[in-house]
């Protein structure tokens, strides 16, 4: 097989995957050398499904050995498969990152013979990138649950982040759709990625010179929608990964039994839009001063699909509202309606030096249609004695907008909400 | 009166510049700024040579109006003196007010700057042109930015491409990094680009299959990829074909997907139509998931003819090209039965075909379909389809060609070599009749038994054709 057809495979196989991030990391140019990573990632592209372009994001082969039922390289699929050999893949890295193509790399790998084997081979393409080739761009390897201490800790010394996937947020789901995998298996490589890392940045701030391990940190990545699990317990398992193991970004993936069942039934809420609300969520967890219990109701744990989780907690706490963007602390604006943590922060710049009118507001670009309810300002705003009315949510939500996938794509990427 | 100021479009002419006019105290409606490439009518008013007085100005200033400056508008001139006139002349806070009409356009400038610069970071796109001597290649980009960024862009390449000899060209200057320093040029036109690069292939072939078809969202696209970038994106030839050919690819996904998770009743009667008539259930079959067999079919592939046939013929199962033209026997063995009905002299008009399982059942090999035998619960499945088609015609004669028709009609025990041609009269048609299937003539082997076996098939439509005709007299 040739190099393209291989490509074509592997690139295919890996597509599903949902991380492409290149940021975060800190590895400098060197003298004479190729490559470095940026603090801001940069997206090379974009293909028509609207994502990003950052990474050459491949499989080094999609023969595997296990059969989850969610994953396209299961062994009881019928798909072509295909297998690189570590030079190849250094060789494409090499080549694409040279034309500006990329900023890096992302290699996965089904799993072949044992855990051990297939770490082994992705170990060998980022050292022979770093070492042979004095390759300072960026690395995401996948830590293959199971794999030795050893092989994990060469592998945080080339990669700027490692991620191990937990696929599915409970014990119960794995058990029903990836059997051979092991809840507990995939929380102990965490564990010890966690650790390593925590280690290298103690070593780093000692000495300069110290080794690093995994600068970019850990992700993962969960499966949306294959499991009836609900989003209160896929937040509940995200938020305590983020505490417990110190992750830098949980991805949702909007898995689809008809992938594109919001092609042939526009009025149904398509996964992309829960995917969607789940980032949403996601930030407001991080950066908004959120808990995972006040995303959801305990009589509904599913987020709302038409409006974004801080709009619907809004309309479940009116009573707290309208908010004078005058007066209000920090913690308070973050939780209105359209006013991003980047928009706050200039809120409180300026109403230092002048009190903030709707004007002021429109200038931030502050998505008025949703906000003006929420908001008391120093001239009058009339829609903010709105704020009872039984039909605010059919104000706020214009039918036309529900379901306006791009917008909702664009908040659920950039995090202002 | 005002004044004019020529500049040269840098940063450091303009602080120059404004740091001796803040000197003289010029107020900022004093004077027009001039590009240097431009002329102006204006007198042009004189700078001292002295040093200016010092002054301090916030650190954040400097740093974005560098941005500022690359502005591609006249006005950045002017409005970067007013700001730096308003912040020495008691307005120290000017920048905290993000909603000032100033501040406002200062950050708005500053951001559309700065967005130029990641997205020249992003887009530029290197082909290599190999050396004559056979050293590394030399890299080359053509890229047009919307400001005057490459200044502020180049230490981004040359820290990332230090070991490479490039150069990036834009129709307002080029740069050139040659493994020690950056060397600024002339600017060029798009046609002296370098023609592709044979490794635009691969990075297309990678473009092409990271896209997910199910996932379309153009809009998303275009905002973050701007059309006017596209013409230097190799990978953006290959959009076209792609947003083209999604929605089969979809299609495909779905019946991938769906292939391993079939959901069928068990029955075909959980579809029958309320009414039945044949358009009617010629609808309602499309929708039927009595069998595991409409997974991975393209169609159901209803009985046709007229409603008040004579005959019915029943086959086994709709072959590969019935499956795909959706209707019974077009392919081979289709032929083949018009061919012996012609020469035995059966009116087509009067006859109406159909199968005893109506969707195809295969197996994939590579690309190719082979047809496999239906078992017994997608026989029993199906069989309500069968009963009403004839229910509805009520004919005079049926016809079963091969094993699986006769089966589904005159029970498990039939066995069509043992009585085949035989009269066998049931309470869903008076003649009732069983022969092989026509496609068992085309498998034969060898020339000689193909000759006999159509013999016999022939002899047993013969069979058929009489008694059509005594029917027919005696009616
Ligand atoms: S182990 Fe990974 S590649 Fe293999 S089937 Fe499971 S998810 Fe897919
Ligand atoms: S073969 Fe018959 S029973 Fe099975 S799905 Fe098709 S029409 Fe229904």
């Amino acid at each position: 097989m040739d190099l393209r057809a291989k490509l074509a495979i592997l690139a295919d196989a890996a597509k599903y995957d949902a991380s492409c991030a290149s940021s975060g990391s800190k590895r400098r140019a060197r003298d004479g050398q190729l490559g470095d990573t940026n603090k801001i990632g940069i997206c090379h592209s974009y293909t028509p499904d609207g994502r990003c372009v950052s990474l050459l994001k491949i499989l080094l082969t999609n023969y595997c050995i296990y059969d989850c039922q969610y994953c396209v390289n299961r062994v009881s699929s019928d798909s072509p498969r295909a297998r690189f050999t570590p030079e190849e893949v250094v060789r494409l890295t090499l080549e694409f990152y040279k034309r500006n193509y990329i900023e890096g790399l992302f290699l996965s790998s089904g799993v072949i013979q044992s855990a051990d084997h297939t770490m082994e081979q992705l170990v060998e393409v980022a050292r022979s990138l770093r070492e042979d080739h004095k390759y300072n761009g960026y690395i995401h390897l996948k830590a293959v649950p199971g794999a030795s201490e050893d092989l994990m800790a060469q592998a945080g010394r080339y990669a700027d982040r490692l991620s191990a996937n937990i696929e599915l947020p409970t014990q119960r789901d794995l058990q029903q759709l990836a059997p051979e995998k092991k809840l507990i298996d995939i929380h102990r490589t965490m564990v010890q990625l966690k650790v390593r890392i925590a280690a290298a940045k103690e070593e780093q701030r000692a000495s300069k010179r110290a080794p690093q391990f995994a600068p970019a940190g850990q992700s993962t990545q969960m499966i949306v929608g294959a499991t009836p699990s609900t989003d209160a317990q896929i937040l509940t398992t995200a938020d305590s990964l983020y505490r417990t193991h110190r992750l830098r970004r949980v991805y949702y993936s909007a898995f689809s039994p008809i992938p594109h069942a919001d092609l042939r039934l526009p009025t149904k809420s398509p996964p992309l839009v829960r995917e969607n609300r789940l980032y949403q969520a996601d930030w407001l967890l991080r950066f908004y001063g959120f808990k995972v219990h006040e995303l959801t109701t305990p009589d509904d744990p599913q987020l709302d699909l038409s409006i974004d989780p801080k709009t619907a907690w809004a309309l479940r706490h009116r009573e707290q509202f309208p908010v004078d963007v005058n007066r209000a602390s920090r913690e308070l604006l973050l939780r209105v309606p359209g006013l991003g943590a980047r928009n706050v922060q200039r809120i409180l710049q300026i109403r230092r030096l002048h009190s903030i009118r709707l004007s002021d507001l429109l200038k931030l670009r502050v998505p008025m249609a949703r906000a003006k309810y929420f908001v008391v300002t120093a001239d009058h705003n009339p829609d903010s004695l709105r704020i009872d009315r039984m039909n605010l949510r059919s104000r706020v939500v214009k039918p036309e907008q529900q379901l306006n996938l791009f917008e909702v794509a664009v908040s659920a990427k950039t995090g202002e909400i | 009166m005002t004044n004019a100021v020529h500049i040269q479009r840098s940063f450091e002419a303009w602080r120059d510049a404004a740091r001796k006019l803040i000197a003289l105290d010029v107020p900022p409606d004093a004077i027009a700024w001039i590009d240097d490439d431009s002329s102006s009518l204006l007198p042009e008013l004189d700078l001292p040579d002295a040093a200016p007085s010092a002054f301090q100005v916030p650190a954040e200033f400097v740093g974005f109006s560098r941005l500022v400056a690359c502005f591609r508008d006249p006005q950045r001139w002017a409005l970067l003196y007013r700001m730096l006139w308003r912040l020495t002349h008691g307005e120290k806070q000017l920048l905290q007010d993000a909603t000032d009409d100033d501040t406002h356009r200062f950050f708005a400038m500053h951001r559309k700057v700065r967005l130029d610069r990641h997205k020249m970071t992003a887009f530029v796109r290197f082909r290599a042109v190999q050396s004559e001597d056979g050293s590394e290649p030399h890299y080359i980009a053509w890229h047009r930015p919307d400001h005057f960024i490459l200044r502020l862009t180049a230490p981004f390449f040359q820290r990332r491409f230090a070991s490479m000899k490039w150069t990036i060209l834009t129709p307002d200057e080029s740069v050139t990094w040659d493994g020690t320093d950056l060397r600024f040029s002339e600017g060029v036109p798009a046609s002296q680009a370098p023609a592709g690069d044979e490794l635009e292939t691969l990075w297309r072939t990678y473009y092409a299959n990271s896209f997910n078809p199910a996932r379309l969202n153009l809009k998303m696209m275009r905002r973050e990829m701007p059309v006017r970038h596209w013409a230097t994106l190799p990978e953006t030839e290959v959009i076209d074909d792609l947003i083209r050919e999604a929605p089969r690819r979809v299609e495909e996904m779905v019946k991938k997907q769906t292939a391993t998770k079939c959901k069928s009743t068990g029955s075909a009667a959980d579809f029958l139509p309320p009414r039945i008539s044949l358009p009617q259930l010629r609808d309602a079959i499309q929708g039927c998931r009595g069998c595991d067999l409409y997974c991975n079919a393209t169609q159901a592939v209803f009985g046709e003819g007229p409603k008040d046939a004579s005959i019915i013929f029943v086959g086994e199962q709709p072959g590969d090209q019935e499956d795909l033209a959706g209707k019974p026997f077009v392919g081979p063995s289709g032929h083949l039965l018009d061919e012996v009905m012609e020469e035995v002299g059966i009116p087509r008009d009067e006859v109406y075909v159909t199968n005893a399982v109506k969707h195809f059942k295969f197996e994939p090999r590579g690309t190719r379909r082979i047809h496999a035998k239906p078992n017994a619960r997608e026989m029993a499945a199906c069989k309500p389809w069968l009963a009403s088609e004839i229910s509805v015609i009520k004919p005079e004669i049926v016809v079963c060609l091969g094993s699986t028709a006769a089966q589904q009609l005159l029970g498990k025990q039939f066995r069509v070599t043992k009585s085949r041609g035989e009269w066998i009269k049931t309470d869903f048609a008076p003649r009732v009749m069983a022969t092989v299937h026509p496609s068992s003539l085309l498998r034969m082997p060898d020339h000689d038994a193909r000759v006999q076996a159509r013999k016999m098939f022939t002899h047993d439509l013969n069979l058929v054709a009489k008694a059509l005709r005594k029917m027919k007299a005696s009616a």
